[in-house]
């Protein structure tokens, strides 16, 4: 219910919101939660194992229980916090893991089978038979258990990611963190101030505590005005800091368009961000944690210092009658804020013996909460005490069990916290994350005096070790109130008690736990799975570690924390992908065809980032192969025209330059004449071969290499390498140009006719022999032509800057198709390239050498080049190494598929047999049946020899003989004529 | 005989404002690769101020304007933006024709930099990262070069086959900050 005169929000304006379908009212700078109470829906959700009704227990993103689903279709959050979510009008929530609705849920029967259903229940139970595990097991307990669901739809919103920078980061923005960035900001240097909630203050909003002599929420809006008028400041208000990683680098979730009905247009609802600071300060303030006693997970049931927050922060109490448990002084704060309000005090049961009543209530010491009643809420509690047991009713009971400083963040380096007996509980460990001072509740330290003192210190040490100065900074007068505690875990008695509401695990199954042996906090954490859910046990872990510990006669130190990961709280996948979902994985690289290509219906297959035509279609072809047949056909009988212009192409030039190439390639380019190309292998050091390609001299100390369009980046980073690292010395420069030079092949018997109808100063075969190269003048444009040949035909490949290539490749498809040719795909250039026995990086796949490819005797022996010593290990020139093969059919089966093995006749086709293996294969148009390329043990020496190709996957077997891997025109008087 | 037809990266994209952020593409002119060889750095620097009126630039600068530039385009490397390079660099230098390589585009206003910032794995802000400054570095998931040429203005340079994707990424960035008010 609402309570006249408190609370900070906007009472003047009503938002209207649902929740499981009915309507209900709330105000702006509500969060559901709020509004819910206020509305006095106590029930909002099912525990995730037993189906247990469940409330609100919290009011900040540590909420275990009240998780609901926001939107619907393509645009539902599922496990949204109803504590963090902000009210907008036309909200519409749902509750999660109920059905057929949340007051009558049918899966409620797994509370009556509790008894079969504790600890370690799935690794007793589902072990057996194996095959039940997938099959059935899994199913059914997925069903069963679990949270909300996202909807089948591909998410229809967008996230960011984001990238800032800063001096000092503030983490939380309490009394701490607003004056360590108060304090920073004073010293110029640039701050960022991030909080989790979408009103900074911290526990400032949530009490009635005064700060300055003003009312400490009002304190800090007007700290928040001054620091958003300092240019060196940027606040960031509902970003959570999720994580510390190396380097003064931190996550950061930010909720952007969450608190609105609908994401603006082209907005995104959550940033990611990466945040690189010089120095931080936690201070990400405490968790209240609950006591453990029997059946305290009834709606109605909540943390003291929450039912405080809805009362100061949102005007609202979440009972008529509250009662209060507690085993410290801060919670008896609860019953004085209420009462002041004229909400009605059942009593206070502190299970210390020597309190005193800090207002007018009735006050039970020595006491404790060991029962609760009500159906579908709160009604009574039962309360023992030294001179038995009574019952009063109640319909909110607001506990406490003290506060666990939120110490996450300083052990995401694998720090670990240390225990302090006074407040029993944990504080970070200074120095755990380089660079990072804690200040406020998080580092233990309760009182607000002691929160603001501890900001200031905490950004004057961040200062300093930057080298900045501030001058002196006025600590506000606030309260300094002494946080006295009495450790309570958990309230001995029958039935069960509640530690992990999100996981369902309670007091029992800690113990039992202990009693098989899983005494260590690792292993209890498993097997009971406390901890595991998504709010990380930030509410039960340090109690259930209490807890082993008792059960195993150790203390809380020596017993230890579980591991704190990234992130604090829960990131959204699409969050951290932002920007890489579908085609934004990686870059699209796009050739200058591209549009013609496209234009011409071609299908474009993926090369590294490139994209490249596959094939040509043309009408009345049904299949691929047709295309591909009648492509081949063009460039063996007349012209066909190919971008190559995705293959590597590196600038060289210097004086070292041939030195260079020498170095990199097996075979000698030092020889080269200006004007000539030069195919060459490299190797990489360990002795295999990396790529191959041509180098071109353009001039005495200018040459032009090319590399594989899958090895461009490796050949550059190669050169980098050797020019950086192994011969510094050396006088030559480097640059890729791959992206200067639309590149085309113009390959068939009437390729020069072609070229010479474009070219301004024609050539012959005397002016342009094979392997020639130079600067040519196309149309009137400075290009580059090379008489290379990757198809056994006369050819040529033409280049022209960039800017031309769409142009020069509409001008070659057009005059090819008038000469009885056209462009061909990649499908084509395969055939084209297998007929001739030419090498790509389906056969230089990294474990070949220069031997196995057959080019063995490339292998200079004048010179030094990368790989020689490697490349004369003797488990590289060993005989029983695979070799280059061709492979055609003999038998009645005519298909050669890639990827099949070879084996010997009469030999079963398993491993121990294995052969070789096929590499690459297509239909050969010109020779009328499949060939292929494959690797075969001594396969040099093995030529006529007649063995079974066997592919396993889809069920082929071929009789192959092996032959020369050059299929066509062995002699090579194509190419030249 | 039909004459090639040129065509730019983004071809002739017209220039596009979202919020307060403008993208355009950008004619730079010539663009030359220019690497010093050994112990030439001082006289490839001399040329390239004498000749074409242009400082050269330290590492991680940029120097000239609009027209005429030279950007510091990773080690020992230059690349001069505008004009036609003088033919005797090539005596003292790697001299090599980029200008068909590169995508260009200027992204210029009030939140520029909070656009860069959703793409640039870099601080940008103009305390650290000044007018005069560049960088090679990632755009979204491209290498690139990054140049602050005037208060909230930005050259970016990525490859010349990666036109399609730079304007991609940076429109869903531009929008995105739009969307933010």
């Amino acid at each position: 219910m609402r309570v006249a005169g408190k609370g900070r929000i906007d009472r003047s304006q009503t938002l209207s919101f649902a929740f499981d379908g009915n309507s209900y009212r709330g105000h702006p700078g509500d969060t559901l939660a709020s509004a819910l109470l206020a509305n006095d829906i106590r029930m909002v959700g099912r525990s995730f194992k037993y189906h247990r009704p469940r409330g609100i227990l919290t009011a900040g993103s540590e909420e275990p229980n009240a998780l609901v689903t926001v939107g619907r279709g393509p645009a539902t959050d599922p496990n949204v916090r109803a504590t963090v979510q902000e009210l907008y009008q036309g909200l519409s929530a749902r509750s999660q893991n109920a059905w057929p609705s949340l007051a009558f849920d049918l899966m409620s029967v797994n509370d009556l089978a509790a008894p079969f259903l504790g600890a370690g229940f799935y690794y007793k139970t589902f072990m057996w038979p194996r095959a039940f595990w997938e099959k059935l097991y899994e199913p059914v307990i997925r069903r069963a258990a679990g949270l909300g669901a996202l909807g089948p739809e591909k998410d229809a919103d967008h996230y960011d990611k984001a990238y800032a920078f800063c001096d000092v980061l503030v983490i939380g923005a309490g009394p701490a963190g607003l004056m360590a960035a108060w304090t920073a900001a004073q010293s110029g240097l640039q701050v960022i101030l991030a909080d989790e909630d979408s009103v900074m203050g911290g526990r400032l909003n949530a009490e009635t505590l005064e700060v300055d002599g003003q009312p400490g929420a009002d304190w800090a809006v007007d700290m928040v005005a001054k620091l958003s008028q300092m240019d060196n400041v940027r606040l960031m208000p509902r970003t959570t800091v999720t994580g510390a990683y190396d380097g003064g680098t931190f996550g950061a979730l930010e909720r952007v368009s969450h608190h609105m009905a609908a994401v603006p247009k082209g907005g995104g609802k959550e940033t990611f961000w990466r945040i690189v600071a010089g120095r931080s300060v936690l201070a990400a303030g405490a968790i209240e944690r609950p006591i453990a006693f029997q059946n305290n997970d009834r709606p109605g049931i909540m943390t003291a210092g929450a039912v405080r927050a809805y009362l100061n922060r949102w005007g609202v109490s979440p009972g008529k009658a509250v009662t209060v448990f507690a085993n410290n002084d801060d919670a008896h704060r609860t019953a004085t804020d209420l009462q002041e309000a004229g909400v009605h005090i059942a009593a206070v049961i502190d299970s210390r013996n020597d309190v005193q009543a800090k207002g007018d209530y009735k006050l039970l010491t020595g006491a404790m909460v060991d029962g609760s009643s009500g159906r579908g809420g709160l009604s009574a509690i039962s309360i023992r005490t030294a001179s038995g047991s009574e019952k009063i009713m109640t319909d909110c009971l607001a506990m406490s069990g003290g506060w666990n400083p939120t110490v996450h963040m300083t052990c995401h380096m694998n720090g670990r916290p240390t225990w302090n007996e006074a407040i029993a509980s944990f504080v970070p460990t200074h120095g755990a994350i380089p660079g990072m001072e804690t200040a406020g509740a998080c580092n233990g330290a309760f009182s607000t005096a002691a929160c603001l003192a501890e900001g200031e210190k905490a950004a004057r040490a961040c200062i300093e070790a930057l080298g900045g100065s501030v001058g002196d900074v006025a600590i506000p007068a606030a309260e300094d109130g002494f946080y006295a505690i009495g450790p309570l875990w958990a309230v001995p008695g029958k039935g069960r008690a509640w530690i992990d509401f999100q996981n369902d695990v309670s007091v029992k199954d800690i113990k039992q736990a202990a009693r098989e042996n899983f005494t260590s906090v690792e292993h209890m954490k498993r097997y009971t799975t406390q901890g595991m859910a998504t709010d990380q046990g930030k509410n039960s872990n340090v109690a259930a570690l209490a807890l082993l510990a008792d059960a195993t006669g150790r203390g809380i130190p020596e017993t230890g924390t579980t591991t704190f990961r990234p992130p604090f709280s829960p990131v959204a996948l699409a969050a951290l992908g932002a920007g890489a979902q579908g085609t934004g994985f990686a870059p699209e690289r796009r050739t200058t065809s591209d549009a013609a290509t496209r234009a011409a219906g071609a299908p474009m297959i993926e090369a590294g980032l490139w994209y490249r035509p596959s094939y040509f279609p043309q009408a009345g072809e049904k299949t691929w192969r047709q295309s591909c047949d009648r492509e081949v056909g063009y460039v063996r009988e007349a012209v066909g025209v190919c971008d190559v212009s995705t293959l590597g192409k590196i600038d060289i030039q210097g004086p070292d330059a041939a030195k260079l190439l020498d170095f990199v390639y097996i075979n000698m380019f030092s020889t080269l004449k200006e004007g000539r190309v030069r195919y060459g292998l490299m190797l990489r050091e360990d002795g295999f071969v990396m790529d191959d390609g041509t180098t071109a001299r353009m001039g005495p100390n200018h040459y032009v290499m090319t590399t594989t369009t899958a090895a461009a980046g490796q050949v550059m980073r190669h050169l980098e390498f050797v020019t950086q690292a192994l011969h510094p010395e050396w006088d030559v420069r480097i640059v890729s140009v791959t992206e200067q030079w639309a590149q085309f092949a113009v390959a068939g018997p009437k390729a020069r006719d072609l070229l010479n109808d474009l070219l301004d100063a024609p050539i012959d075969n005397d002016s342009w022999p094979f392997m020639a190269c130079g600067p040519v003048s196309v149309q009137g444009v400075e290009g580059r032509l090379f008489r290379i040949s990757f198809s056994g035909e006369h050819a040529y490949e033409v280049a022209v800057p960039a800017r031309y290539g769409d142009s020069l490749f509409r001008t070659l498809k057009a005059r090819a198709e008038a000469m009885d040719g056209g462009a061909y795909g990649m499908e084509a250039l395969n055939v084209l390239r297998i007929e001739k026995g030419f090498i790509t990086h389906a056969e230089i796949h990294g474990r070949v050498t220069a031997g196995d490819v057959g080019m063995g005797r490339m292998m200079s022996q004048k010179k030094d080049f990368v790989g020689k010593t490697m490349a004369a290990r003797p488990g590289l020139t060993d005989d029983g190494r695979e070799q280059l093969v061709g492979l055609k059919p003999v038998g009645a089966v005519k298909q050669l598929t890639a990827g099949a093995h070879i084996y010997s006749d009469g030999e079963e086709p398993v491993r121990a047999h294995d052969q070789g293996y096929v590499t690459s294969v297509g239909f050969s148009p010109t020779l009328g049946h499949f060939i292929g390329l494959g690797f075969v043990q001594d396969g040099l020496m093995r030529r006529g020899e007649v063995l079974n190709m066997v592919d396993h996957l889809r069920g082929i077997q071929t009789r192959v003989e092996l032959c020369d891997p050059v299929f066509f025109d062995p002699e090579g008087g194509r190419t030249r004529g | 005989m039909a004459e090639l037809k040129a065509k730019t990266p983004l071809d002739d994209f017209a220039p596009m404002t979202v919020g307060t952020v403008t993208l355009e593409e950008t004619d730079l002119g010539i663009l030359t690769s220019v690497a010093p060889f050994r112990d030439r750095a001082k006289a490839v620097a001399d040329r390239v101020k004498d000749g074409h009126g242009i400082a050269w630039p330290a590492n991680g600068r940029a120097t000239g304007k609009d027209g005429a530039r030279a950007i510091w385009f990773g080690r020992d490397m230059v690349l001069v933006a505008g004009p036609t390079p003088d033919p005797g660099l090539a005596h003292d230098a790697a001299v090599t024709d980029q200008s068909d390589a590169w995508t260009a585009v200027t992204l210029s206003g009030a939140d520029a930099e909070d656009v860069l910032a959703r793409l640039v794995p870099m601080d940008l802000s103009v305390a650290t990262f000044k007018r005069g400054h560049t960088a090679r570095t990632q755009i979204q998931h491209m290498n690139g070069s990054v140049t602050r040429v005037g208060a909230d203005r930005f050259l970016i340079l990525v490859f010349r086959s990666m036109a399609g994707t730079l304007l991609h990424d940076l429109q869903r960035a531009m929008e995105s900050v739009a969307a933010r008010g």
